[in-house]
């Protein structure tokens, strides 16, 4: 097995704050970077799921003889063959492993089988005969609240604020201040978004192989080896130490590889059969084999003095969380703490609740909670400005956080938070001029399919405003382990960092290869490859990789230093040392659970701003769509690679940008209707704008470099800001996103 | 078939797809397999240099022809600046997407060799990237471009 996700530096000696190409370019260039589809050893096997057929059943009987009786087909298992725990969970072990006695969703595994070809592995698992007794499906979030239980049990012992309803897997509730404080001026909306898919381009592949002592290693493209690793172990029913998970390379992931997908499968496959299995999920599975963003419906109401200063934010949030809990109670969390955006709120009373219906299960996605409260949030503060007839700008600056004010939740900002800054330097970015008509069709609302002569076209500018948290928050003891190794060859000197940090594209390799070229004298620098033999480095997602594994390598070099001080400088040539650290961000708390009030100083580590002007362009007779240009600016309190920086800002605000104007996951029953590229649009070239970028470096006192995460702020903040230019140039409320064309057209 | 300048014979169902034959016959996984109905753009060659989609083509098709992939493009004399754009610009993130863009620029290129804006837009509007937001990529076409 080639080992994929090591990594040497092409062009040595980039340090921290320096652009630098990717060390993994040039590979990918060429095609040589082994992706996990890309994996094969000879006399691999190939699995396949039999997926549940209807979104809502009982299992009467599952019949798999006519698919083993398939020539080539070597194992045909069921919930029966599971050996351990038969269910699994990133926060709650609610999901079967394959289904029991009951489906809660359409594509759920009910059977898995291995084959000589994914051709004939496909056709043994259509021909396993699972009869079913079909029941009503719970497609509709506030209906759920009020039926039967899709769960037995109640998942209720967490610490969290009691609610007994049908169906909720959590709810957060956040009282501040006087919640019924009455303002001048009120302004009131209900909101509403689709389901949108995180729509990774390498599909959900990877593959086990057994060590021939009731042992496995799986190959696997993931956000956290170790989350994996544990969940494994459980269903397999195996100590940790009998199954190790190696990173495969990572084609996107976005929060959608952080539940399992095949793992357990394919381990129990290749246990069983004594080979090697393969899987790789084709599109269409993919888009039902990985957790989506949460749906989301949102009532708001924010109250004001007539001179703009905010008196009190009452919002309630009602999420999707699909059959299975997924990443849902801290998803739902994340959605009540950042809900008001980044305001002085002196007065809150916010409810978040995710629940469970016969959806496809809901889960992380970049942004996690914070998309659906951002864009509630700031079509409120537009509606708020229009009532006041006040500039939406300047209601936001007069309202902007600074350090030292109190949150809802009663967290106080502890450092300096540039928002006000970062609004300023937005605005300070120059929007193109209109352009004249006629033009290319290609620069229609449309592009060439517009048959108009643009006689139909409004522009419009519209501005939005976030902050997200980094790293894990609520008291979860969040860490990440990094060994360096130093090594004199007598040639030269080269430092080897071994850490289960998973770069899936984002560009962590080269921050870790530049704070070793930062902290060390060294020639060159390796990244092993990523897996759980080693300590855990914690989940690459919620904008805390970077924060915390560099830190890890930090504090490793720092200690290679006062080793390297000791033995006079230098190494002897031959000689090796290596030092293993971990790193831990400040302490965070819970909340308290019936007051949503932090119980220690602080709940989130940190927050990092980010504030968007975008212009469009709308054919209002056609309903169609042109966005223009997007200028941002984001702090982001230090640049380690400015290129791969940007490169998270401008793949963040296009997934945003999707989310508001094309795309959603349909379903009807409970039954994804477009899982194909050909139906579920995600933004291509000519759907993507120029975009103008500053970046704020204003250091964060307590992070390595002063860093703060980039991932998530820019995908947050594009879908508000993309909706308010819309309602500029339609005038039309557009409450609800992806905005699509009959919204506009029609004008509801 | 002639596959990256190689005289290539393969014995597969002439029905599965180019792209099939390329990765599981004949191991050359640089042609991405991302949605097998042309809609992304991943396992993009060309086809007696004509861009097309390999999962859309059938293997015996291909039968007699000319075919590049992204594995043979260090062999033509037209390429490395493309290559060289992409990592000096920073268009390449997972990189799932990138041999198919590489190709698809090359494309692009030897038929427009310095593309207006439009013209990387459409060009490459059948190469679907999830992590970029395509700036990138297309600052590394314009860069191609001006080195060629």
């Amino acid at each position: 097995m080639t080992a994929t996700g090591s990594a040497t530096e092409t062009r040595p000696g980039g340090r921290v704050g320096d652009r630098m190409e990717k060390v993994d370019a040039w590979d990918k260039i060429h095609g040589r970077f082994e992706y996990a589809s890309d994996l094969n050893r000879p006399g691999m096997l190939f699995g396949w799921a039999a997926r549940a057929a209807h979104a809502h059943a009982r299992i009467l009987s599952i019949d798999t003889s006519q698919a083993e009786a398939i020539e080539g087909v070597h194992a045909v298992l069921t919930a029966a063959d599971v050996p351990g725990r038969k269910t699994f969970g990133l926060e709650i072990a609610d999901q079967p492993v394959l289904a029991m006695d009951r489906i809660r969703y359409r594509g759920e595994a009910v059977a898995i089988v291995a084959a000589d070809d994914p051709a004939t592995a496909r056709r043994a698992a259509a021909a396993v005969v699972v009869a079913y007794e079909e029941l009503p499906p719970i497609a509709d979030p506030e209906q759920a609240l009020e039926s039967e239980r899709l769960h037995g049990e109640q998942w209720q012992d967490h610490g969290w604020h009691e609610d007994r309803r049908p169906n909720v897997i959590r709810t957060v509730v956040v009282r501040h201040g006087d919640p019924d404080a009455p303002g001048e001026v009120a302004v009131s909306g209900v909101y509403e978004l689709g389901r949108q898919d995180p729509a990774f381009l390498g599909p959900e592949a990877g593959m086990a192989i057994p060590d021939g002592e009731g042992g496995v290693d799986i190959h696997v493209a993931t956000q956290w080896l170790h989350q994996d690793l544990h969940q494994v172990t459980a269903s397999l029913g195996l100590p940790d130490e009998k199954v190790r998970i190696h990173l495969a390379g990572v084609g996107g992931a976005f929060g959608g590889r952080e539940d399992l997908s095949g793992q357990i499968h394919t381990a129990m496959l290749a246990l069983r059969t004594g080979r090697p299995v393969k899987f790789s999920y084709p599109r269409d599975e993919s888009f039902i084999g990985h957790v989506h963003r949460h749906p989301a419906k949102i009532w708001a109401e924010h109250r004001a003095l007539r001179d703009g200063t905010l008196v009190n934010v009452r919002m309630r949030l009602l999420l999707d969380g699909g059959a299975y809990a997924s990443g849902s109670p801290a998803v739902t969390f994340n959605a009540a703490t950042m809900t008001c955006g980044p305001y002085l709120v002196p007065n809150a009373l916010i409810e978040a609740t995710t629940v469970y219906t016969n959806n496809p299960p809901a889960g992380a996605m970049r942004g996690f909670g914070v998309v659906q409260s951002c864009y509630a949030a700031e079509s409120q503060m537009d509606a708020l400005a229009r009532e006041l007839g006040m500039d939406p700008i300047e209601l936001r600056v007069q309202n902007a956080l600074a350090e030292g004010d109190v949150l809802p939740t009663g967290d106080r900002i502890l450092h300096p938070l540039p928002v006000a800054e970062t609004i300023r330097r937005c605005m300070a970015l120059e929007p193109p001029e209109a352009e004249p008509l006629p033009r290319d069709p290609i620069r229609l609302p449309g592009g060439a399919g517009n048959t108009t002569k643009g006689e139909g076209i409004r522009r419009g500018i519209g501005f939005a405003l976030t902050y997200k948290n980094c790293c894990y928050s609520a008291g979860y003891d969040d860490y990440s382990a990094a060994r360096v190794r130093l090594i004199d060859s007598g040639a030269d000197v080269v430092a080897e960092v071994r850490s289960a940090a998973v770069e899936f594209g984002q560009g962590l390799t080269n921050v870790l290869i530049q704070v070793v070229h930062t902290e060390l004298d060294v020639d060159r620098v390796v990244i092993a490859p990523a897996s759980t033999t080693l300590d855990s480095s914690g989940s690459t997602s919620a904008s805390r990789q970077t924060w915390m594994s560099a830190g890890a390598v930090r504090l490793c070099c720092e200690a290679l230093r006062e080793e390297l001080d000791s033995l006079g400088g230098r190494l002897a040539p031959g000689q090796t040392i290596e030092v293993e650290r971990v790193y831990r961000h400040a302490e965070t708390s819970p909340l308290d659970p019936d007051s949503g009030q932090v119980l220690g100083e602080r709940s989130h580590v940190g927050y990092a701003c980010a504030a968007m002007r975008v212009v469009v362009e709308v054919d209002v007779d056609l309903g169609l769509v042109r966005v223009v240009w997007i200028g941002t600016a984001q702090d982001v309190g230090k640049a380690i690679n400015p290129l791969a920086v940007e490169g998270q800002i401008e793949g963040g605000i296009t997934q945003g940008l999707g989310l508001g104007v094309m795309e959603e996951l349909i379903t009807e029953g409970g039954v994804v209707q477009n899982a194909s590229f050909t139906d579920y649009l995600i933004p291509t070239t000519l759907d993507v704008p120029p975009m103008d970028i500053d970046l704020i470096e204003l250091p964060h006192p307590e992070s390595p470099y002063g860093l703060k995460g980039v991932g998530e702020p820019p995908a947050v903040v594009a879908t508000a800001a993309i909706a308010s230019a819309l309602r500029d140039a339609t005038g039309l409320p557009l409450p609800r996103v992806p905005v699509r064309p009959a919204d506009i057209a029609l004008g509801r | 078939m002639t596959l990256n300048g190689a005289d290539v014979a393969v014995e597969t169902d002439p029905l599965r797809s180019l792209l099939t034959a390329l990765r599981d016959e004949l191991g050359l996984y640089g042609s991405k397999n991302a949605c097998e109905q042309g809609e992304c753009g991943s396992c993009s060659v060309l086809l007696d240099g004509t861009l097309v989609c390999g999962c859309l083509v059938a293997a015996g098709q291909a039968h007699g022809r000319e075919v590049v992939t992204v594995e043979g493009l260090d062999d033509l004399s037209d390429t490395h600046h493309v290559q060289q754009a992409f990592a000096d610009a920073g268009a390449v993130q997972c990189g799932f997407c990138t041999p198919g863009l590489v190709i698809a620029t090359v494309d692009l290129l030897r038929r427009t060799p310095r593309p207006s804006d439009d013209q990387v837009r459409e060009a490459l509007s059948g190469n679907l990237c999830r992590c970029t937001g395509y700036q990138k990529v297309i600052d590394a076409v314009h860069q191609a471009a001006e080195a060629g």
